[in-house]
């Protein structure tokens, strides 16, 4: 599958939608800010990995997969589970990206320059996640082997 | 004050900003990705390093790799419960949410007190 740029979609998104985003993420920053100051760093930084926003971001695409199909006259509610499970599933990749993005802040920060470690860790979690998916989505091919709903189409073809 | 509302402010504008980036690409998967991206992590970093230094915000960084770890499962554990259990997206992400806090704090106790 090919990586697409949809600008139309920004379109989908309400301005609410957008503000629950706004809120979420700045309440996150300020709880985070605020156990660091009160129990010390090593628990305010378990909250700059904490998923805030995630549950309002998988609501808004089942949501969204669901007023699609709706239009088109369709039932959607199993399309938009299935939309926000790929949803999820993206974000496990993004996820290891980003524990190397802490491991390089945690290694490098004290001795360089701390701009430098937030750019390079940055770049890091992207280039990791895109090829984490990438190795995903061509995993029968790299690997070799033959997906189980393609062997079993095989077994079923007279 | 003055310091919380910054907070709020930068780390809103940073989630925002990459849950829009997110929403503009296809496939659902690839755009998935910028669901578990820094935002709150570059928010809060830039903002301690200007007023903690440096070694503090190391410190934050190594407890991150816990919650990260933490991330990952909960992200696991709401796909399979979506596409296995067939549940409704807001359960199952509120519902996973605590996976999150027993793999994130138990790392915490055995590894980072």
């Amino acid at each position: 599958m090919r990586i697409k740029v949809d600008p139309k979609s920004l379109k989908q998104t309400k301005w609410y939608e957008c503000a629950i985003r706004f809120f979420l993420g700045g309440a996150i920053t300020v709880v985070a800010g605020l156990l660091a100051k009160k129990f010390g760093p090593a628990v305010g930084g378990l909250f700059l990995a904490f998923p805030a926003i995630f549950p309002a971001s998988a609501t808004l695409v089942e949501k969204h997969e669901k007023e699609k199909k709706a239009q088109k006259g369709m039932h959607g509610q199993e399309r938009g589970r299935d939309a926000a499970a790929l949803d999820a599933a993206g974000a496990s990749m993004g996820s290891i990206g980003l524990l190397l993005f802490a491991l390089i802040v945690w290694l490098l920060l004290p001795e360089h320059s701390a701009w430098f470690v937030l750019l390079a860790a940055g770049a890091l979690w992207f280039a990791s996640s895109c090829g984490l998916w990438l190795l995903r989505e061509h995993r029968h091919q790299i690997f070799g082997f033959t997906p189980r709903r393609q062997q079993a189409a095989r077994a079923s073809r007279p | 004050m003055g310091d919380i509302i910054i907070r709020f402010l930068i780390g809103g504008l940073f989630v925002t900003a990459f849950a829009m980036i997110g929403d503009l690409f296809k496939p659902k998967s690839f755009a998935g990705i910028f669901g578990a991206a820094p935002s709150v992590a570059l928010a809060t970093l830039a903002l301690t390093l200007s007023k903690n230094g440096s070694t503090y915000a190391s410190l934050e960084a190594r407890s991150m790799l816990a919650g990260a770890a933490a991330l990952f499962a909960y992200c696991v554990l709401v796909t399979w419960l979506l596409k296995r259990d067939h549940m409704r997206a807001l359960a199952a992400t509120t519902s996973a949410g605590v996976v999150w806090f027993v793999i994130a704090f138990g790392a915490w106790y055995a590894w980072l007190r």
